[in-house]
């Protein structure tokens, strides 16, 4: 009879209690073997959607650290919370209408102008930015930085829950990167292929989309071929 | 000389030519400001608290800036970052208890160890270069310009960062006429020009600036010069809101004292940027004489 | 204005907050009023700044509802001519800091126009913000 082999069991505390998981787990994964259900919280898995925040803390340690649950293992003697979401003050505006004059930022995120430099942000940061430096960036009016600074930024809003200004850097970010692509440095590629599509170069593929049912259009997608797409680029 | 430069926010966007007029006209008297690569907001107004440390880490982050670069000192333009920065360089040089805490909440930085120096501009000017030197190097006329030197608050205030002489102060008389301009004696150069209740009380503001400009006009200025972002905003584009407020008033322009130097050492628009000030300066230096119509476009 | 003098509320817990807070000892001024004299800010004051130091010395609380610790502009022009050495703008930011430290902004962000925001440098906003929120 071959020999079991024995998967080393680690402690981990989830929203306070303990729970006994095997090692090498994601923390999601952990957290759905301990008998959790993700309804909400987690998306595609995979480190970009930046719905499974999860701050935790390890044993005899006072430092808070902040990772995505779906893309960090679960250590022996952590003690964890998932941060689905952030409630955020998210300003409305038209990008078309924004004007160059001013300081864009200030004008819809006027707090961004409360930060201490404190730092705590980009502490908080999963995706390990510079996020104090792209808020200061964007203080003075430096929206190429910002916009350079927030690129990878997944908008989990992790930054945005520790900051003691209460600012919300992700959308501030995102903010940066729009008036980046308006006024700093327009996108060519965009500009050709709106180009193309309002000459009408799509149509027919778009007319044809249009005449078939659902089925075969879930057929299409199924059987879409990616290398070739690539190929032909 | 060769001296690292905190510029401070303002100067990247409404002050921008607070800033190139600095650069320039410090670049053609043998200071090269060097913008440090890494900085961050100083606060703007130093915190009153005596247990408030979280408003220090701006300022001391940058002075952590400057260590790191390997330099023991760091000169600023703009009165408010000058101030707050000198006041918490003072307040950790003093006790080194507040200092560690500030070290270990910056955790990730290398210690401050407290020994950078920040100056402004204008002692960098009479302590290394000399205004004797300066004014050797003028080159345009100003042509009797009567200018009235404004300090406001941070650059005097409180004692024990002041450049000059709380109550008589002298520094900014001594350029202006070692740059060839006439100085305008004038007792409202200290008062306060209404600071940041610009954002919620305009008609304050607009009672400071109607009592601050006229009295420089009255006393035959032809412009007012500054060294503070906000002042400029307060009493040059705010004049638009005194006007609105009391019908009797009428402003002239506010410039940066850099400008009027820049001007001095033979430069023009491209560092000067008038059109950044509310009240255009440009329609009063060409009547004077000192800049000719379109000269500004072309000269440097 | 009705205030009754005691000396226990001269030695009341807000009296020791703000000279906790400010680092100043109240004691010291003997109302001469040169720090009203130069304040830029007292044309609109409804306690000019010498009162305001003196209900803080008597333990008066009612002064943190009065404008005037609102309409200091922390020039320190005050601060450099008491012939006390009391530093007046230390405790008018001890005064605001027992509001603001409730989680009680002087300033309403939310409220500022837009069109106002758009002219604004950063200089204006950061230092009100630092001064007048939380």
């Amino acid at each position: 009879m071959p020999d079991k082999v024995k998967t080393k069991m680690i402690r981990v505390h989830i929203m306070g209690k303990e729970h006994l998981v095997p090692e090498g787990l994601t923390i999601m994964k952990a957290m759905e073997y301990a008998g959790y259900r993700f309804i909400r919280g987690a998306g595609c898995r995979a480190g970009f959607c930046g719905a499974c925040g999860t701050v935790y803390r390890l044993k005899g340690d006072y430092k808070l650290y902040f990772e995505l649950a779906c893309q960090s293992a679960a250590i022996d003697g952590m003690s964890l919370t998932q941060l689905p979401f952030v409630p955020a003050n998210k300003a409305t505006y038209t990008v078309r209408l924004i004007k160059e004059t001013g300081n864009p930022i200030l004008k819809f995120y006027p707090e961004v102008a409360r930060c201490v430099s404190c730092n705590t942000c980009t502490k908080a940061c999963p995706q390990q930015l510079e996020v104090m430096d792209y808020i200061q960036a964007a203080l003075k009016n430096d929206i190429e930085k910002a916009a350079k600074l927030s690129f990878d930024c997944i908008q989990c809003g992790l930054c945005a829950i520790r900051c003691p200004a209460e600012i919300a850097q992700y959308h501030v970010g995102q903010l940066a990167r729009r008036v980046y692509g308006k006024f700093v440095k327009k996108s060519n590629q965009l500009n050709k292929r709106l180009n193309e599509t309002n000459k009408g170069k799509f149509n027919s593929e778009l007319d044809e989309l249009m005449k078939m049912d659902k089925a075969a259009i879930k057929q299409k997608y199924t059987e879409r071929d990616l290398e070739s797409l690539a190929k032909k680029k | 000389m060769k001296i690292p430069y905190y510029p401070g926010c303002t100067l990247k966007a409404q002050g921008l030519g607070f800033e190139t007029s600095a650069i320039a006209s410090a670049k053609a008297v043998d200071i090269e400001m060097m913008e440090l690569q890494r900085w961050n907001c100083c606060g703007t107004v130093f915190s009153l608290a005596s247990d408030d440390l979280m408003h220090y880490i701006a300022p001391i982050r940058n002075f952590i800036r400057v260590q790191e670069a390997g330099y023991d000192k760091v000169v600023t333009l703009c009165s408010m970052c000058y101030n707050t920065m000198k006041r918490a360089n003072l307040l950790v040089k003093n006790d080194s208890e507040k200092l560690k805490t500030l070290n270990d909440f910056m955790y990730r930085e290398e210690d401050y160890k407290g020994n950078v120096e920040i100056v402004h501009l204008l002692e960098l000017l009479r302590d290394e270069i000399g205004f004797e030197t300066i004014s050797k190097k003028v080159i345009r006329k100003f042509n009797e310009l009567k200018v009235a030197p404004y300090y406001g608050c941070m650059l005097t205030r409180p004692k024990e960062v002041g450049i000059d002489d709380w109550e008589e102060p002298q520094i900014m008389e001594n350029l202006i006429t070692a740059l060839g301009a006439e100085v305008v004696d004038d007792p409202m150069r200290g008062e306060c020009c209404g600071a940041y209740h610009t954002v919620n009380s305009k008609d304050l503001v607009a009672e400071r600036t109607r009592m601050i400009v006229t009295s420089a006009k009255n006393r035959g200025a032809d412009i007012i010069v500054l060294s503070c972002p906000l002042c400029e905003f307060n009493l040059g584009t705010r004049q638009k809101d005194t006007i609105e407020i009391y019908s009797d008033f009428s402003g002239i322009p506010v410039l940066y004292f850099t400008q009027l130097m820049a001007l001095a050492l033979g430069m023009g628009k491209e560092v000067c940027r008038f059109d950044l000030h509310y009240v255009d300066p440009r329609p009063l230096l060409i009547e004077k004489g000192i800049i000719e119509e379109g000269e500004e476009k072309n000269a440097r | 204005m009705y205030l009754k003098l005691s000396v226990k509320n001269t030695e009341s817990d807000f009296v020791k907050k703000i000279e906790e807070i400010s680092g100043e000892n109240l004691m010291k001024c003997n109302q001469c009023g040169k720090c009203s004299a130069g304040c830029p800010s007292v044309s609109r004051m409804e306690s000019l700044p010498n009162q305001v130091i003196r209900r803080v010395q008597l333990g008066d609380e009612s002064v943190l509802e009065d404008d005037t610790i609102w309409l200091c502009a922390s020039c320190f022009t005050c601060a450099v001519r008491c012939p006390k050495g009391v530093d007046l703008s230390k405790v008018m930011e001890a005064l605001r800091l027992l509001t603001l430290r409730k989680n009680v902004n002087y300033t309403q962000i939310e409220k500022i126009p837009r069109d106002e925001l758009e002219v604004l440098p950063p200089i204006a906003l950061v230092s009100n913000f630092r001064k007048m929120t939380s």
